[in-house]
């Protein structure tokens, strides 16, 4: 069993570098955006970071102050597979709620963890049952890259390199703190 | 002796009956259902769970209600419906039940949705399908004779979470022809199992089955006393063919001592919910007023019922 | 022929000179000569046997008397034929048996009577006793021909499921029966209170949706009968008794002096409602296995002598009548091959000494029948059959020779087995792996 050595990066930070990454952008394409969080880090994640963009007083106003959120649970492709059975609690976690116009709009889907590009393929599958969106774009807390889909991210706050037996995890603490810690097995 | 309904690991495999059930799975459904309330809101009501899959409605007795709902639940996953609606006298010419199931096995049905005017027959189904097919098969009771309908049990289980909360602090009466009514049966598995403190059943000893205590119930013969201070009142249609079999003299006396109007439901709790599996019977068991007045949540009922549907059929789908 | 039976344990009603009836117990030796036993425990003198056979392992009785059992012929020989259920009765230990008169058409008709009888006679098995039908077509309307039928051999008369509605006529077959001394058979069981019934009315039925039969309707029906019986004078047996209420009713009329006997199915010696399980239709009888109450009820009224004997109540079913719901599903259940290893059963539970077991299955039932058959006894027939009380088997297709395969104790194991069978002082059943020797 081969376990990295590799330090995890600090999730405040990285959230710190995502919101800069997005304000930038933002700043110079003057496009109003949607923020919509993947349930459950995802959602996390989001809350915090429309909080940092709303707040800036150069480019607050181009992200609607309304969160959305999106379930990935009902397009997983683990779903009724012998090999996952993590596929029906998903639904229990949060439902997608999108309280705007999807046709049209230019959405930024927040993610904490990037990794398969799975999650993301069936989120976006779930976000398109709701209408035609002009552009997607994703935003991850970190990248521990290993993709097995041809997905990207457009904004990451932090990479990682991680064994394939090891999993990130993002806690959010009661005064709303973030801190990864690994898990094996 | 295995309960037909679960695999060796306790998952389930089939949904029979609610008795026997543990409250962390009938827990489990509910919270699923609840996430499936969304997609019915939606302009795409349509989610892919179980896209590929075919769900044969076998309905031996006639149900243009509970089928469309599992028909509308089941193409809300994506599945694949079929119809059948087999009358007993065709099938006593013909086929035996036993040789329609395999039938429709070699034609690669993935779940069947059994509607049977006797006790007991999607347990046979069950056994039959599990000791020829292995897994991949499964059944789920639409209402068998006067035994059990489950997924009506589970709604009327979701009903009662979504307007009352906590289970263990409720009185909950049943009222109605419970001797012949398997959604009475399964209401007092799925109430007892949540731990639901008071399960009273209100009827005339005519209509009362044995045992009742020893399923947890108190009996009341006296609807005045039986409704007081109750939190939720499940009513139960009454079939015309009860005055014909002696058991009950006419409509009219039953409506007066049995059936649920305004001044009636003002000895429950203020805030007391009223309940119907449906169809009603406006005036026999219950009165206009009550049926269509604030306090009644049959629609939510209906609405829930596909949610809870779909939960079901998803739930034994992804365990395969 | 003639054949000696060494080492085997004698158990059951022996006539023994000098001694009068007694339940002997005790290995004893048997001789059997010109198809009668010639001999108990003493080897009469200048006996030559033509073939000795060593049954240390093994315990004799009196071939099995069988108040109970369904041939299927005539008319539903789909199910079973008198072949393969003489057979089985003869591999289940049963020398003698009666069958009830639900045949299609019903035994009404002397002639339908003598084919019966000349078919089974020429298979060379078991005596067949039938009972003929109380009434013409088994309708509770006309009573048949009860002389007739009798000359053509039936030992008794009966009906065939809840008893018919119209008490006049039953009032009339007593009245009659009487004037012959014939003995009326009837299943005490009210037709109006068990009508649509099919499990016992309790909290197990209750539970499950079922239609209950109440143990009432035996008692309602119990009522009736003795009260045209103590009118009447008339000579009844009551057929498979199912509750408690109905015995204590039973008790009385036999300390009134009222003729009655009474049988238990064996079945109902051991399954109760709540063994219906999961809506397994081998549990679907008649009448229905009731609580536990009624059944440790019939096990003592059997243990005490108010019931006089055990029968198999046998009824051959196919899949196509079993594999139903459980409401849909044909009553009965398959028992010529279980009809002793449940008695021995019933007899290890409740305390009942081995040769009084093998009593209620061959004397008791004798004489209910008013055959001689059923004990040992010097001169008497050669019907006998030779078991092991320990033998553990399994209960399935194969083991079973009957063609009804659906009983309650299908898969399950069941101790003890009958392993070979004597008619007539000939060897019908041989299954002991004896080395017979010829001297």
């Amino acid at each position: 069993m081969i376990v990295t050595t590799a330090k995890l990066p600090d999730p405040e930070i990285a959230l710190q570098t995502l919101a800069s990454q997005v304000k930038s952008r933002a700043g110079q394409d003057q496009c109003l955006r949607h923020v919509v969080g993947i349930h459950s880090g995802g959602a996390w994640v989001a809350r915090r970071l429309l909080a940092l963009l709303t707040q800036d007083s150069a480019v607050g106003a181009l992200f609607d102050p309304v969160i959305g959120y999106l379930s990935s649970a009902f397009h997983r492709d683990d779903y009724g597979h012998n090999a996952q059975r993590r596929g029906l609690s998903a639904i229990v976690k949060g439902g997608t709620e999108l309280p705007f116009e999807v046709t049209g709009a230019r959405i930024l889907l927040v993610d904490d963890v990037l990794y398969t590009g799975r999650t993301l393929r069936a989120a976006v599958n779930e976000l398109f049952d709701y209408g035609r969106p002009a552009a997607v774009e994703l935003a991850v807390l970190v990248d521990r890259g290993a993709r097995e889909l041809p997905v990207h991210a457009d904004y990451v706050g932090a990479t990682v390199d991680l064994s394939p037996l090891e999993a990130i995890v993002l806690a959010q603490h009661s005064d709303g703190q973030f801190s990864f810690s690994k898990t094996e097995g | 002796m295995p309960h037909p309904q679960l695999r060796s690991n306790g998952e389930l495999k089939h949904l029979l009956t609610i008795e026997g059930l543990p409250g962390v799975l009938i827990h489990q459904i509910l919270d699923t259902a609840k996430g499936f309330l969304g997609v019915n809101t939606r302009d795409v009501k349509k989610v892919p769970l179980l896209r590929g899959k075919s769900v044969f409605n076998l309905f031996f007795e006639n149900s243009t209600r509970t089928r469309t709902t599992f028909e509308i639940a089941a193409t809300r996953l994506s599945a694949d419906v079929v119809n059948l609606n087999i009358n007993t006298s065709s099938a006593a010419k013909g086929e035996s039940l036993l040789d329609t199931i395999d039938n429709l096995v070699a034609m690669h049905a993935d779940m069947f949705v059994v509607r049977h005017a006797s006790s007991g027959a999607p347990f046979l189904i069950a056994e039959h399908v599990n000791r020829t097919r292995g897994d991949g098969v499964h059944v789920i009771n639409a209402g068998d004779g006067r035994h059990a309908h489950p997924t009506q049990g589970l709604l009327d289980m979701y009903t009662i979470r979504h307007f009352k909360k906590d289970f263990t602090q409720l009185s909950v009466a049943i009222v109605g022809d419970v001797l012949h009514s398997r959604v009475a049966r399964s209401d007092i598995h799925a109430l007892t199992t949540l731990g639901v403190p008071e399960v009273r059943v209100i009827a005339p000893l005519t209509l009362l089955p044995s045992g009742l205590d020893q399923m947890g119930c108190q009996v009341y013969t006296d609807m005045k006393k039986g409704l007081k201070d109750v939190d939720v009142i499940i009513m139960l249609r009454l079939q015309s063919e009860r005055m014909r079999g002696a058991l009950l003299p006419s409509a009219q006396e039953y409506f007066k001592h049995y059936g649920l109007t305004q001044e009636k439901l003002a000895l429950a709790k203020p805030d007391a919910i009223v309940m119907h599996p449906g169809p009603m019977n406006r005036g026999v068991e219950i009165e206009s007023a009550v049926a269509d007045g604030p306090q009644a949540v049959i629609l939510d009922q209906v609405t829930f019922g596909i949610a809870v549907r779909m939960a079901v059929m998803s739930l034994l789908v992804a365990n395969p | 022929m003639r054949i000696s039976l060494l080492g085997g344990r004698l158990v059951g009603p022996v006539l023994a000179d000098g001694q009068g009836l007694v339940l002997h117990d005790a290995i004893t030796d048997l001789y059997l000569a010109d198809g009668r036993i010639a001999a108990i425990g003493q080897k009469p003198a200048e006996f030559q046997a033509d073939l000795t056979l060593d049954l240390s392992a093994y315990c004799i009785a009196p071939g099995l008397v069988d108040l109970a059992a369904r041939l299927r012929e005539p008319g539903f020989e789909y199910k079973a034929t008198l072949e393969s259920e003489m057979q089985a009765a003869l591999e289940g230990g049963i020398t003698s048996l009666s069958c009830p008169p639900d045949t299609d058409p019903p035994l009404d008709e002397p002639g339908l009577v003598e084919m019966l009888k000349h078919r089974a006679r020429g298979l060379q098995a078991a005596s067949l006793y039938p009972l003929g039908a109380m009434t013409v077509g088994l309708k509770g309307e006309i009573i048949t021909e009860m002389a007739e039928l009798s000359e053509a051999g039936c030992i008794g008369f009966g009906h065939a499921g809840p008893m018919f509605t119209d008490t006049q006529v039953l009032l009339r077959a007593m009245q009659y029966a009487k004037s012959f001394g014939y003995t009326l058979w009837i299943q005490p069981c009210d037709f109006f209170l068990s009508r649509g019934g099919v499990a016992h009315s309790g909290a197990v039925a209750g539970r499950l949706g079922l239609s209950g039969i109440p143990a009432m309707a035996e008692t309602v029906a119990l009522h009736t009968i003795f009260e045209l019986m103590r009118a009447t004078g008339a000579r009844v047996h009551l057929c498979r008794m199912s509750s408690s209420a109905g015995l204590e009713l039973l008790k009385k009329a036999r300390e009134d002096g009222l003729a009655v006997t009474a049988d238990v199915a064996v079945h109902h010696l051991h399954l109760i409602d709540i063994d219906i399980g999961y809506f397994d239709p081998n549990m679907r009888v008649d009448p229905p296995f009731r609580s536990q109450r009624d059944r440790d009820a019939l096990r003592a009224a059997l243990k005490s002598g108010v019931i006089d004997a055990i029968c198999s109540d046998h009824t051959p079913l196919d899949d196509d009548e079993k594999q139903l719901p459980f409401a849909e599903a044909a009553a009965g259940a398959s028992g010529l091959e279980l009809l002793l290893p449940l008695t021995l059963k019933w007899a290890d539970e409740s305390g009942v000494g081995l040769s009084e077991a093998v009593d209620r299955l061959t004397r008791q039932p004798a004489a209910v029948l008013g055959i001689d058959a059923g004990v040992i006894a010097q001169g008497a027939v050669a019907d006998l059959c030779v078991f092991d009380p320990g033998d553990r088997w399994t209960v399935n297709a194969t083991s079973l020779c009957s063609q009804g395969k659906h009983t309650p104790y299908w898969g399950r194991e069941l101790i003890g087995r009958n392993r070979l069978t004597i008619v007539a002082g000939r060897i019908v059943v041989n299954h002991a792996c004896l080395n017979p020797s010829f001297i």
